[in-house]
């Protein structure tokens, strides 16, 4: 079996005396899609962010193809390039189209002319159903369809990972299907995939793995099916039982 | 000679057209180079003032922002905090007296006024640039964008288009100030209708006259910089490209 695609060792993040993460262990083999799951403050997004690097780690390593990204000579442009990120208020660049937003990061950062870019974005924006709306700018847009053109940004890097930060969160319930599908559909395509959601069906049925957090710490880290249907922590099968009830 | 006040503003009028145009355009030459020269200057400060440091960069690195970080304080601070009209005097007969420099009072009132301006023009483009979302910065960062690539391709267009209305305000206040060059000999506006009114002493008709090219000059620049203001927002509708049954055709689409 090759390497995981991203080692995270004893990671630890505080902010001044309140400590987030507290060892987090835990890796990413390729075309895992693994839902990270758990309580508002337990650490996910927190998680999420140290990975990218939006979050400087307090200690601890995250290795990406067994390279350490905080080394001196490690370029994090190239790795945030090959690790998307697709955030939970979408952060399109408000001053840009929809075709813009995902062909200024194929320009600047992968060098590619603005021909080969402007193909690969609309090949993408077909992919998430966005090709009608290249020339809307973000605030003419829904919330499902912002959130829609984020991902088209982030695959438009030809990401090897793509991070998921509670993509669904501020949308309004109509419109949470939409991403849930684009999401599907990739992770069907192999991609590797981490997502820190609340959206307990697509972590039991889309997802292989699941990791559920709490305080701080990985309490739990296997399949969907062990996860709902056998947890071995108490509070694992709290959790659920409330988000379930909840759905 | 005229008798009346309308007598007088006819005679003004006639015989100084020419002197009144002149003093306007060096006015509006003056407040334009210094407003756009102002707005580059502050920009600048601006977008070195905002680099971030982190906590893991060199000391030297460190030491070296903290300094240049105290010379724009400094800067803004000695040229907010003192009047435009005493500037002008240290600056031009200073230069003349520690350097030997000969500086021609245009000169001397185009640098005046440029560095005036970018010492208010630092804080108004720092204040946009931080009412950028931190999203916007790291949605740049998680695409791999650095620094100057994420100020280039998406904080300034959005910062510069924010603070337009602050940049009219300056560009309004400078048409106006340039006035108080006058102590320099500069040919403006105020200093042509001095000449004029002294000459017959009619200082009220005369300055009835410059009152009113002042009010068309700073009216004319508003109306100009809303139009640019609407320009560089965009148009409120876009176009939808293809549709179900017809692939080729364009639909227009209004905002949601």
């Amino acid at each position: 079996m090759s390497n995981p695609v991203l080692t995270v060792s004893h990671l630890k993040k505080t902010f001044g005396e309140n400590i987030v993460l507290k060892d987090i262990d835990f890796f990413a083999n390729e075309k895992d899609v693994v839902s990270i799951i758990g309580a508002s403050g337990s650490g996910k997004s927190t998680l999420l962010r140290c990975i990218n690097q939006l979050e400087k780690p307090t200690s601890g390593d995250i290795l990406f193809h067994d390279k350490n990204i905080q080394d001196s000579g490690f370029s994090l442009s190239n790795y945030r390039a090959k690790v998307g990120m697709v955030f939970q208020s979408f952060n399109l660049f408000n001053n840009l189209s929809v075709l813009q937003n995902c062909v200024v990061g194929q320009m600047k950062v992968l060098g590619r002319d603005r021909k080969e870019a402007e193909q690969r974005a609309m090949d993408i924006l077909s992919k998430v159903g966005m090709d009608q709306y290249i020339s809307a700018k973000p605030r003419q847009i829904s919330g499902g369809q912002k959130q829609r053109v984020a991902i088209a940004r982030a695959l438009a890097m030809d990401p090897e990972i793509l991070l998921f930060d509670e993509p669904t969160s501020a949308l309004d319930p109509e419109m949470v299907g939409e991403v849930l599908n684009v999401m599907t559909s990739l992770a069907k395509t192999g991609l590797t995939m981490l997502v820190v959601t609340h959206e307990m069906d697509f972590a039991r049925d889309v997802s292989n793995r699941i990791i559920f957090m709490d305080a701080g710490v990985i309490l739990e880290d296997s399949t969907p099916e062990e996860i709902f249907n056998h947890p071995k922590n108490e509070r694992t099968r709290m959790f659920l039982n409330r988000s379930i009830r909840n759905t | 000679m005229p008798t009346s006040f309308f007598e007088w503003v006819a005679f003004f009028v006639n015989k100084y057209g020419l002197f009144f145009i002149q003093g306007a355009g060096t006015t509006i030459f003056i407040a334009s180079i210094g407003t756009i020269a102002g707005f580059a200057i502050g920009l600048a400060v601006a977008v070195v003032r905002t680099i971030p440091v982190e906590e893991n960069d060199s000391l030297a690195r460190k030491l070296f922002y903290k300094f240049v970080r105290f010379i724009f304080v400094a800067y803004i601070e000695i040229f907010r905090g003192t009047p435009m009209i005493v500037q002008a005097m240290v600056i031009y007969y200073g230069s003349a007296e520690l350097w030997g420099l000969d500086m021609s009072p245009m000169v001397a009132a185009l640098f005046i006024v440029s560095i005036n301006t970018g010492a208010y023009m630092a804080e108004i483009a720092r204040g946009g640039i931080i009412s950028i979302d931190k999203g916007q910065y790291e949605a740049a960062q998680s695409i791999g964008m650095t620094h100057s690539q994420t100020m280039v391709n998406i904080i300034l267009p959005q910062a510069i288009r924010n603070i337009l209305p602050s940049i009219g305000n300056e560009f309004v206040v400078n048409i106006k100030d340039t006035s108080v060059l006058n102590v320099i000999s500069v040919t403006e506006l105020f200093f042509m209708s001095k000449s004029a009114a002294g000459t017959y002493m009619r200082y009220f008709e005369v300055f009835f006259i410059t009152c009113l090219i002042y009010f068309v000059l700073t009216f004319s620049v508003t109306r100009l910089l809303l139009f640019v203001e609407r320009k560089l927002e965009g148009p409120d509708s876009f176009v939808i490209h293809g549709s179900q049954t017809v692939p080729q055709a364009v639909i227009k689409g209004g905002r949601e």
